[in-house]
């Protein structure tokens, strides 16, 4: 390493302030680049997960036609950007739900002869009626949406 | 480690122990002490050893926007819209790919000026003939890369400057229609066309010119820079080199710092424009041309036919150019002595004549417009 270095120690001997004084100097300027190339190459790379989010912004989704939907069945539809159902009990009540399972995120599904909802990724099993967890390993239950039953369109939005 | 890199050993030895440790596996003191004893010459003409290295960084630059582009980009039926998506939705779409489009034309710039450079330092002759060959190997590479790149906007531009492309192989005695036909995936340039290029542009291409871009470098590494013949005839003694490491390498990296600014300024202040989508019932637009390291070609092409009016014109186009390009290959194996002779002043006029002889055919192709 000495022969390389003896270049510039014959001009001046090697202070430390100013040799931090340059490493400081050039890591300033190597974030500086790397800044400036980084941002631009973030911003590109999540557009896409920005759109999303900015569609998936919604308070409430309006279903024409739903109210058609036979008693003890389930449509799916997408609230924003995720799935969510809305079920017909044989009671004539209607609730919606998010579809996407608490435990790490599959879709589950609408099973009205056991009147329950299931996971079949891991088993999860929620009430149909209010979306809480009744066995299995999701943490918490379902997202509950507010539903709104008018002549020919189904409102759903946010509780 | 020695103490010089290190004045506060307290501070660093971590990370000195995790060089340590590194290094134990992986020899890194042995690279380092190679780099170390590898020299570069210097004389007045040492400037012109920076541009391969120049060609180097435009080509990663390509690799690493040409996976960006990746990302969003689909051939086939969509890839207008695609690129339109780029363009216009996907934020810094723009900047990306007009980095992309201006690194591709500087590699091709940087790429001229190293091999005129080696050519007039007579860097070609023994032991470096396969470094000479490889290289051209390399351009013929970069400009193929170049003509299949095109023609992935599908805008108007790249199905004309495709289309006309094309009608070159397409002339070639008893094979070309064929070749076109397999090369084109049809009779019409159409999405087809886009799914092979792309191929050919992503992988098959970059295949095939990474371990030849290594070859390259371990000729160079093996061989060491050539001198000028000026500089040869010194005795050794007069002979001034600097160490490879980190003396060339830091001047190095300071070109490509200088190299990436200008490929800044130009991609972010001249973006690269996106033309209307190929119309296959569109007439061609006016003044239509290839980009400008396809010009001389073009050109020759042009006034041949011009000339020689059908077929016959072509050829003779192709002729000469092929004919120019095999001479242009084949200076290793003719100027061969170190020592200035005829032959190495016969070497030094084709030069002069090929590289008066591209720049004017280019400028002429563009006043021919």
């Amino acid at each position: 390493m000495s022969e390389i270095h003896s270049m510039e120690s014959h001009e001046a001997p090697e202070s430390p302030a100013r040799r931090s004084f340059i490493q400081i100097g050039l890591g300033a300027v190597g974030l500086g680049y790397a800044g400036i190339i980084g941002y631009p190459i973030y911003q590109y790379l999540s557009t896409p997960a920005q759109k999303a989010a900015a569609a998936g912004n919604v308070t409430s989704a309006t279903l024409d036609g739903a109210d058609k939907l036979p008693a003890k069945s389930v449509m799916m539809f997408k609230f924003g950007s995720e799935p969510a159902m809305l079920i017909h009990h044989a009671d004539g009540s209607w609730v919606a739900l998010g579809a996407v399972c608490s435990h790490l995120g599959c879709t589950v599904s609408f099973e009205a002869d056991q009147n329950r909802i299931f996971c079949a990724c891991h088993g999860g099993v929620y009430d149909p009626k209010t979306g809480d967890t009744v066995s299995g390993p999701p943490p918490k239950g379902l997202k509950k949406f507010k539903v709104e039953v008018t002549d020919g369109r189904i409102t759903v939005s946010k509780a | 480690m020695d103490a010089s890199l290190s004045p506060k050993p307290e501070r660093n030895r971590l990370v000195a122990a995790v060089y340590d440790w590194v290094d134990d596996r992986l020899g890194l003191e042995e690279i380092l002490a190679f780099a170390r004893h590898k020299t570069v010459p210097d004389h007045k003409h040492s400037f012109w050893y920076f541009w391969g290295g120049i060609s180097l960084f435009f080509f990663l630059v390509q690799v690493f926007s040409g996976v960006l582009l990746l990302v969003y980009y689909r051939p086939g039926a969509e890839s207008y819209e695609s690129v339109r998506q780029i363009t216009y939705d996907i934020k810094f779409g723009w900047l990306v790919r007009s980095a992309h489009s201006w690194s591709a034309n500087l590699m091709m710039v940087a790429i001229f000026v190293h091999m005129f450079s080696v050519y007039f330092m007579k860097a070609y002759r023994q032991p470096r003939e396969f470094g000479w060959w490889s290289g051209l190997a390399l351009l013929a590479l970069t400009m193929l890369f170049g003509f299949s790149g095109y023609l992935l906007p599908m805008d108007d531009l790249a199905f004309f400057a495709t289309k006309v492309g094309l009608e070159i192989p397409a002339a070639l005695p008893l094979v070309g229609r064929f070749i076109t036909d397999i090369v084109r995936g049809g009779p019409e340039v159409g999405p087809t066309t886009i799914q092979r290029f792309f191929a050919l542009h992503v992988v098959i291409l970059p295949l095939i010119y990474i371990p030849l871009v290594g070859f390259h470098l371990w000729l160079v590494q093996k061989h060491g820079n050539a001198m000028p013949p000026a500089e040869e005839e010194k005795p050794v003694e007069k002979r001034r080199s600097i160490p490879f490491f980190p003396d060339f390498l830091s001047l190095d990296l300071g070109m490509w710092l200088i190299s990436l600014n200008a490929l800044a300024i130009l991609a972010s202040l001249y973006p690269w424009q996106l033309g209307p989508q190929a119309d296959p019932l569109a007439p061609a637009p006016l003044g239509i041309h290839p980009e400008w390291y396809f010009m001389a070609q073009f050109q020759l092409l042009k006034v041949f036919g011009r000339w020689f009016p059908g077929a016959a014109g072509e050829a003779l186009g192709i002729s000469l150019f092929t004919l120019g390009i095999l001479v242009w290959a084949v200076v290793p194996l003719f100027d061969t002595r170190t020592t200035a002779g005829r032959r190495g002043r016969t070497a030094t006029y084709i030069g002069y004549a090929f590289l008066v002889g591209l720049i004017l055919t280019t400028i002429w192709g563009y006043l021919d417009l």
